[in-house]
């Protein structure tokens, strides 16, 4: 972005303006998550930099927040973090099948009431999550699924179908139809197709789809508010009861953790992008 | 191939077009049933019921029920002079099992609510009941309270009687629906949620200015920079967005404490004293900086999308044409960033206005929204019709707000990451 020498200084100085103010966004928006990681070493109780580490003091810093979230006595980390992993992979699972199936439909010129169903499928995406957790508490309450795995994993499922529809649907919009109709004139059943064909083309929608609906039932704290129990704790209800009550840099170091787990989503999902623009044949 | 009639035959000799319809036909319902699994999940366990806390909104069965005898027995009663003595046998009969089953405080405070002063009549026969004599119950009754005499209270009880009501709406927007039947507002000191609802809305559009404020310098800087530099500039919007919202929330809590970094940053260049630092927590300053923080990728990637497509020689174009910039810019750039515009504002518009989670945590009493009112009466004080009515409210807000948002930018259009 370097300015040519002719730039007239007024200009110039408008530009470097709108440079620091980028600057200042950009600090803005990833700042906030760096404070985490050396208040999670802090040796203290505190939630505030200690002398010590200002002076980066060795002793100031400490692993004693990780040993308590590993080991700590009536630690509600583990169970959680197992929930968590348990009902984010089944439903992230879930969602990928009814989502990919309902794109692959959708994206049929064939479809009847294209629009509408559209509508309809990624409404979830559109209520609120407080309306979509009152409606959904009130149904698995009166189906008996509320406060089990199976009516949280059944309610994120909802909540992540919406993105998967749509990555892969604009996996699909870039799709050559044809070469699906080689594979039949050659003799290939339409399951053979599916899994030999389509399928491997729109892999990476499907797999960035399968990213956003893990995040969110990973993340996901309003509707399990309504429906966990104690048995069904997840990593965003032990979070919020965290925060809530007592901001313990115990919470910090699971943050941390979030963080880096995002870190390597974020990569995957970036990896996956340019492969399904490369296979699209999207040049850039 | 051709038959007799001219019509086209295929091998099967079947007319071509209709085996051509019959085609379509198969590949419709094909599609259709692609499509339905997923549609009849959500049919059954979202739609629907969202359909029923409709139903849950307007039901009003409680005193209906608390009262099944009375209402039976009033059916007969044109409401003109005092009811009959069966209604009052009724009556008793009916709050005999309420005081005996310790559910009479449910019907004395929702008859309070159609007649004021029905609490302490109602209070008094409860306690006098239990040396009633068989017979003779309207006598009885007229003597424990002289408003026992009085037609409008037993008019209050059959006016309660509907097993619909939508009574719960107006309580949302603070209005009730008083003795006469005319709707009013509450007094002054009880309209909470009209507060509320404008709060709501407050929080929303300003947390959207913000957010687009921010977001399109820094979008247009994303478009235009050489890919290297952008992909690497991308990570810092991107990181947020796949970070867990209590994470993000937690950080904002730590950084906006009184003894926080921002405070100690003011306190360090001097601009607030160190014993007068500024609460920045638990209010609507923490409310605003955190939700536009979290929001904020909402709006830099559906601008960065449309942004990347405006070719920077339209630019130099109006350049070399004779405009300044500033010209060039409001000529021709911004208006063909205005379908992202749309959709970076409608989107964080529309999330924002439901939010739950960052309110409650750093919002304390004055920086909670309509949502955390919700919340409130579906866990602690359980009246899930109103909670019910008073989502659906919001929901219909955003319904419209989506609706103008499909007419202006289309649904198809959401671009993620």
């Amino acid at each position: 972005m370097a300015l040519p020498k002719y730039t007239e200084p007024h200009y110039r100085i408008w530009h470097y303006f709108y440079l620091l103010v980028c600057g200042c966004v950009f600090f803005f928006l990833i700042a906030p998550l760096f404070v985490i990681f050396p208040l999670s070493f802090n040796a203290e109780e505190f939630l505030v930099f200690s002398d010590g580490m200002k002076r980066l003091d060795p002793d100031a810093f400490s692993l004693r927040w990780y040993k308590d979230m590993i080991y700590g006595t009536k630690n509600p980390w583990g169970l959680a973090a197992r929930n968590s992993f348990i009902i984010a992979i089944f439903a992230t699972l879930g969602s990928i099948i009814l989502g990919t199936l309902a794109a692959l439909g959708l994206s049929s010129r064939h479809m009847p009431y294209k629009g509408l169903i559209m509508a309809i499928l990624i409404s979830p995406m559109i209520v609120p999550l407080i309306i979509s957790g009152v409606a959904i508490f009130f149904f698995m309450a009166k189906v008996g699924l509320a406060a089990t795995h199976l009516g949280i994993i059944l309610a994120h499922i909802i909540l992540g179908t919406p993105f998967v529809v749509i990555t892969v649907t604009a996996t699909l919009s870039g799709f050559d139809h044809s070469i699906t109709r080689a594979a039949s004139s050659l003799g290939s059943s339409p399951y053979n197709t599916f899994m030999k064909i389509t399928l491997p083309l729109i892999l990476p929608g499907v797999i960035s789809g399968g990213l956003f609906a893990f995040v969110t039932s990973f993340d996901e704290v309003v509707v399990v508010l309504f429906l966990a129990g104690l048995d069904n704790t997840t990593i965003p209800i032990q979070m919020w009861t965290g925060l809530r009550e007592q901001l313990s840099p115990t919470i910090l170091a699971v943050a941390t953790c979030l963080i880096i787990l995002s870190v390597l989503i974020l990569l995957t999902a970036e990896l996956l992008r340019r492969r399904s623009e490369r296979l699209r044949g999207i040049n850039r | 191939m051709s038959s007799d009639t001219g019509k086209i035959l295929t091998t099967d000799g079947i007319p071509l077009e209709e085996s051509l319809k019959q085609a379509e036909k198969k590949n419709k319902i094909k599609a259709f049933l692609l499509v339905a699994p997923l549609l009849l999940f959500l049919i059954i366990t979202y739609m629907i019921p969202i359909g029923d806390m409709f139903s849950r909104s307007i039901d009003d069965k409680m005193v209906t029920n608390m009262l099944p005898k009375t209402y039976k027995a009033m059916e007969k009663w044109d409401g003109k002079e005092l009811p009959p003595e069966e209604v009052f046998e009724a009556f008793y009969l009916d709050y005999k099992i309420l005081v005996k089953n310790k559910t009479a405080g449910k019907l004395q405070t929702q008859l309070n609510y159609e007649k004021n002063g029905f609490k302490s009549v109602l209070k008094k026969l409860a306690r006098k009941q239990k040396k009633f004599e068989e017979g003779n119950y309207k006598e009885q009754i007229m003597k424990v309270h002289k408003r026992w005499r009085n037609v409008e209270y037993w008019r209050a009880i059959k006016r309660r009687a509907p097993s619909y009501t939508y009574s719960k709406y107006l309580k949302g927007i603070d209005m009730y629906s008083n003795e006469d039947g005319k709707i009013v507002q509450v007094s002054e000191d009880r309209r909470i949620h009209r507060i509320l609802w404008i709060r709501t809305v407050e929080v929303a559009f300003f947390v959207t200015l913000f957010c687009f404020l921010m977001a399109y310098p820094i979008a247009h800087l994303l478009a235009t920079l050489p890919m290297k530099y952008s992909n690497l500039l991308m990570i810092c919007v991107l990181l947020p967005f796949w970070t867990s919202l209590l994470v993000r929330t937690a950080s904002w809590m730590i950084l906006l404490q009184q003894q926080g970094i921002v405070n100690d940053f003011f306190v360090w260049t001097g601009l607030v004293a160190d014993d007068n630092r500024p609460e920045m927590m638990y209010n609507k300053t923490g409310t605003y900086v955190a939700m536009t923080q979290i929001l904020l990728p909402f709006m830099v990637l559906p601008l960065y999308s449309v942004m990347k497509t405006i070719s920077p020689s339209l630019m130099r174009a109006g350049k070399s044409l004779g405009a300044t910039p500033a010209v060039a810019f409001f000529k021709v750039y911004f208006p063909l960033t205005i379908p992202g515009i749309g959709a970076g504002c409608l989107l964080v518009f529309i999330l924002a206005i439901g939010y739950y989670i960052t309110p409650a945590l750093v919002g304390g009493a004055s920086g909670t929204l309509i949502s955390n009112q919700i919340a409130y009466h579906m866990k602690s004080t359980l009246d899930w019709s109103f909670a019910s009515a008073m989502g659906l409210m919001l929901l219909t807000g955003v319904l419209v707000i989506y609706w103008i948002y499909n007419k202006l930018v289309g649904v198809d259009n959401i671009k993620l990451g």
